[in-house]
């Protein structure tokens, strides 16, 4: 689908937008880039640091493998160029949490090179976004400034954790374009298992690259807004600042490149710069460290360890599971819904017998029905759902062998949900068998017919209406175990005959 | 013959054979200590920690598991951060910085028996070549000259080493190497050090001056006893990525002094304009020593050494200035913090009060030529000229073996005889090129000048050659049968 | 090449170092000198020639990914000039 582009409509006519995210992504490992300290969240301040992350003196980095690992992993999900040579530099600048006083990057030589990411927004736009580079990079302490009056408080513990920062190329035309870059490329993450994609602990935060210009015109003057670290704000930084821009230009001003921040509490943009301090970082390769190298068979190693990314499972959910296109989506969203999905599917094409793709409509049903109602209820993800896969399976299959009815699976599921017990125990417990024994509901009709002898009256006089009354009365007087067809179908015959 | 006397290689026998204890031996270095304390050698001495240590050595030689240093008296470069004793560096930034760690090098030593007298004083991050930038008063070399009080500098940055060494405060001390800092002292107090080659000394713990050029080493008063030293010295470290993996050979068991089939190079362009005739005549001695002692000798050609000053003057201050950038005020070390300062006050007060002027020098050089568009013409191209240079030495040795050449343009000199930073620099003229290819190398005393100080001569050898370097060194030490002391 | 007070000035700026008015004109002069000294590099035709990358050849080695080190919040607060709750703490920082 072609969308008219996305314009700010200035006073002077409209004006596009181009942008481009500089995402940093923590890198899941059990330690640092270049330390064996640990890396978990919130641990006691400075508790997990090494002498190394403290920067003290002599102290030397060593690489931990798993990092480039997983940046090829990334890079090679992303269809780009791996470089079997790259190299670290320093990237020079004083700041309390920045111990070394210089950052370990890659600038001149990256790990990754030029790769692309298909996108689609909520409204069903497609596009292709570019990726630049991806580089390994230590990612820096933390300063507490509301703690005292006069002092900040530095914290180490995420001084050294591996980042890779993924450049995208300035490709992105609109908010919802970048709010989709950052999901796509979150779940891209999540699914490589590179990134744990937990915004909230700022495992993934986005510098924001904005700028405007006339349609079809030369790029204008970038801004970045720093470290915006959910999809949310990311797209409302795109759009504040587009519109930011444009206002000053047409007020006659010009826009300076400059480092931003977002407020979260008041969605405005503004300049980091505290005074007029021109950042140099003189670059130039890390001394203590030595080129990474590697060959074809590592980076085989790492593309044969790749799961089936995004794209490819939604393709084989619709064209192989017959599944419709929404149903896909909302199974393949999430890497741990679509790992519980497809062992749920297994297990029920293995219990009845069947392909999978026969099974697959009443399992993805079910997930994205009951189940997720369920963990919604219970404010459970899947990963920790009371109901495994394997019983979700058991209680599928008694459904589509006939032994349940719709209503009396869901009288089981929530009773597996409550006692955590199979669906078969809790069948025969509670005796929930479906009735299809047309002996047994015959004898109720009977008796229903000769309890209400003025209602078969109407109804043989006409009065059609009453058949769900009789429906109603029979299976009532099952219990709700009568097989509703076999209700039907007898109730038709008795009350012709 | 007293017990400050013996070599390292004397002390053992001696201790072996129980003529004396380590305690003994640990009991006499400290009272030389004591005595000599006018020299300024040491920033911190550990009598205590030798004292234990002694005892140590002499409990392991009694139950017959004593390492290979066992009560060997050393002295420690205040370079190498020991563990519980203070480490300054010999800058005021690091006064009273005690780490909680030790380094690779010196916990090697202690590990193999060796006992620590104390933390050796040096130019203030290993920037001189005269130790009179140091932050803890300069060291005083124990030579003087003939018919002369002035005092002499013991050379830099490892002067302390080398005055304790040449004074018999200590049977041998660690050094570390950037630009010539274990060789051009070694020459100017009369004793022998070796810089091996990049990679084989740990890095861990030694606080960084310039990552890729730094090198530990040994200094002592002869050839076999930097072997020893340097045996227990080297090693792969898995923390110092640039460690070499390679097996560690015993170089004193190794050592024949026999050249006999060997070629030693002799690089023209080393022969400078006005070079002093002592030290010209005393370098073709060395060629004629090494001749006798079986070796060939042949001209070679090294056409980039005129650019190994400037590339190292580009090269080494870059890595200082992003090296010494930790140095903040915050995690450790000193803090000045003007009134009502912030961040930016605190680090630019702490700095300026921190390091000393020549310090300050180059990190400002080293700013400089990183910055934004200085960056390739500087940095880049020095690194260029520095594979030239590289490739210069590969290329003289496929005509020969080793190399000799002087190790320093002169003697010792006088306090503030070289005011002009340039002047000082020029110091390192013949130890630098080897520095920047990483080569090892190493000086040995070969002589006395007119004014009867000590002139050293350097031995450069191919990568991991320290053997063949040693035992050209041991030609000399024998053919030059340098006895004099100060 | 001459260096100028400007520079000077700007330089230690980056390096984050101090320096008195008294100071420039010196330090202009010193490192002009040295810069002028060390400017003979361009001399030397290095087209195609690598910058060094490693003084002697060697293979980066990779570390396996696990936890060895942290744990020793004692240790990376022992020399602080000022800690407070397991914190560094400096003059405020202001974004
Ligand atoms: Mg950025
Ligand atoms: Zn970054």
């Amino acid at each position: 689908m072609t969308a008219t582009p996305w314009t700010v409509k200035g006073a002077t006519g409209d004006w596009e937008i181009v942008v481009g995210l500089e995402v940093h992504a923590q890198v899941t490992a059990n330690s640092k880039l270049f330390s064996g300290a640990a890396t978990t969240f919130g641990a006691e301040p400075n508790s997990q640091v090494s002498l190394v992350d403290a920067a003290m003196p002599g102290m030397l980095p060593v690489l931990n493998g798993e990092c480039v690992r997983q940046a090829v992993r990334t890079g090679l999900a992303l269809g780009a160029h791996i470089h079997k040579w790259s190299r670290f530099d320093r990237k020079n600048y004083f700041y309390a949490d920045l111990p070394q006083g210089y950052q370990i990057s890659q600038l001149y030589h990256p790990i990754v090179g030029e790769g692309e990411l298909p996108i689609e927004t909520e409204a069903g736009e497609k596009a292709v976004i570019g990726i630049e580079r991806i580089h390994l990079e230590q990612d820096a302490g933390k300063s507490v400034h509301d703690l005292h009056p006069t002092m900040s408080y530095v914290d180490l513990n995420r001084s050294g954790c591996a980042l890779m920062e993924i450049v995208s190329k300035p490709d992105i035309r609109s908010p919802a374009q970048a709010g989709a870059y950052v999901a796509a490329l979150r779940q891209l993450l999540r699914y490589v298992g590179s990134c744990d994609g937990n915004m909230d602990e700022g495992s993934m935060r986005a510098d924001v690259n904005v700028s405007v210009r006339r349609p079809g015109a030369e790029f204008g003057t970038r801004t970045e807004t720093k470290n915006v670290n959910s999809v949310r704000f990311i797209m409302a930084t795109v759009e504040i600042e587009a519109k930011r821009q444009v206002e000053v230009i047409e007020a006659g001003g010009t826009i300076v490149q400059e480092t931003r921040l977002f407020d979260p509490s008041s969605f405005t943009t503004r300049s980091m710069r505290s005074k007029e301090d021109a950042h140099d970082y003189r670059y130039f390769p890390d001394p203590d460290l030595l080129p990474v190298e590697f060959d074809d068979a590592f980076v085989a190693d790492c593309l044969a360890s790749l799961p089936e990314l995004p794209l490819a499972k939604r393709a084989r959910y619709e064209t192989a599971l017959g599944l419709t296109p929404y149903l896909a989506n909302v199974l393949m969203a999430e890497k741990e819904t679509a790992a519980y999905f497809e062992t749920l599917l297994a297990a029920c094409a293995t219990a009845q017998g069947r392909p999978e793709a026969d099974v697959a409509r009443a399992a993805a049903n079910w997930v994205s029905g009951d189940l997720f109602g369920a963990l919604k209820r219970l404010g459970k993800p899947i990963e920790a759902s009371p109901i495994s896969p394997q019983a979700g399976a058991e209680l599928l299959t008694l459904s589509a062998d006939g032994t349940l009815s719709g209503p009396l699976a869901k009288q089981v599921f929530e009773a597996m949900l409550e006692t955590g017990e199979g669906a078969a125990a809790i069948v025969e417990a509670r005796g929930l068998k479906q009735v299809s024994d047309t002996g047994a509901i015959d004898a109720a009709i009977a008796a229903i017919f000769a309890a209400n002898a003025d209602k078969l009256a109407q109804y043989k006089a006409g009065k059609e209406a009453l058949f769900g009354f009789f429906v109603g009365q029979t299976m009532k007087a099952m219990a709700g175990k009568a097989n509703p067809a076999v209700v039907n179908d007898r109730l038709k015959a008795m009350l012709a005959g | 013959m007293m017990l400050t006397d013996l070599t390292i290689a004397g002390m053992k026998r001696g201790l072996a054979a129980r003529d004396f204890s380590a305690t003994e031996l640990a009991t006499a270095h400290l009272s030389a200590m004591e005595q000599a304390r006018g020299l300024n050698a040491f920033i911190v001495e550990t009598p205590e920690i030798a004292t234990a240590q002694a005892a140590a050595a002499d409990a392991a030689l009694a139950r017959g598991n004593a390492g290979p240093l066992a009560g060997i008296p050393i002295g420690i470069k205040d370079l190498f951060c020991t563990e519980s004793v203070q480490t300054t560096a010999g800058s005021k930034i690091l006064q009273g910085f005690i780490p909680q760690y030790e380094s690779t090098v010196s916990g090697k030593l202690l590990g193999a028996g060796a006992v620590m007298l104390g933390k050796l004083n040096m130019d203030e991050f290993a920037m001189g070549s005269s130790n009179e930038t140091s932050a803890y008063g300069r060291v005083i070399s124990p030579w003087k000259a003939r018919n002369s009080n002035r005092e002499l500098v013991p050379g830099g940055s490892s002067g302390g080493s080398a005055a304790a060494v040449a004074a018999r405060l200590v049977a041998g001390a660690t050094g570390t190497d950037t630009g010539g800092s274990i060789r051009q002292p070694a020459s100017f107090v009369g004793i022998s050090g070796i810089k091996p080659t990049y990679g084989r000394c740990s890095r861990w713990g030694v606080v960084a001056f310039a990552s890729s050029l730094d090198q530990a080493g040994p200094m002592a008063r002869s050839v076999e006893d930097c072997a020893l030293l340097l045996t227990s010295m080297c090693g792969y470290d898995a923390r110092d990525s640039t460690s070499l993996d390679v097996p560690v050979p015993d170089f004193a068991a190794g050592l024949t002094g026999d050249l006999r089939g060997k070629t030693i190079g002799v690089p023209k362009e080393y022969r400078l304009d006005g070079m002093d005739a002592t030290i010209a005549a005393l370098w073709e001695q060395g060629l004629a020593w090494l001749r006798d002692a079986g070796a060939r000798t042949v001209e070679v050609s090294l056409p980039h050494t005129r650019y190994a000053l400037p590339a190292y003057y580009i090269i080494a201050p870059a890595e200082a200035s992003s090296n010494l950038a930790r140095y903040d005020g915050v995690r450790y070390g000193l803090r000045v913090t003007p009134p009502g300062g912030n961040l930016a006050d605190m680090y630019s007060a702490t700095r300026a009060a921190g390091f000393g002027p020549e310090v300050k020098r180059r990190i400002m050089i080293g700013t400089y030529v990183l910055s934004a568009g200085f960056y390739d013409a500087y940095y880049t191209q020095a690194q260029r000229v520095r594979t030239l240079i590289a490739r210069d030495f590969e290329l003289a040795f496929e005509k020969c073996d080793l190399l000799l050449t002087p190790t320093a343009p002169s003697a010792a000199f006088a306090f503030g005889d070289k005011a002009d930073p340039l002047a000082m620099y020029l110091n390192d003229v013949f130890t630098v090129p080897s520095s920047l290819a990483g080569l090892p190398a190493m000086s040995v005393p070969a002589g006395l000048s007119p004014d009867g100080l000590p002139l050293g001569l350097q031995i450069i050898g191919r990568p991991l050659d320290e053997a063949g370097v040693l035992d050209a060194g041991l030609a000399i030490e024998r053919a030059a049968g340098f006895t004099a002391r100060p | 090449m001459s260096v100028t007070p400007e520079t000077v000035l700007k330089i230690a700026r980056l390096a984050r170092i101090g320096i008195a008015d008294s100071e420039v004109a010196p330090l202009a002069a010193e490192l002009s000198t040295i810069l002028g000294w060390i400017e003979q590099l361009g001399e030397v035709d290095t087209q195609g020639v690598a910058p060094m990358t490693a003084v002697i050849p060697n293979h980066l080695a990779w570390r396996a990914d696990v936890v060895t080190d942290g744990g020793v919040q004692a240790k990376v607060l022992a020399n602080a000039p000022d800690a407070t709750s397991g914190f560094f703490a400096v003059p405020k920082v202001i974004e």
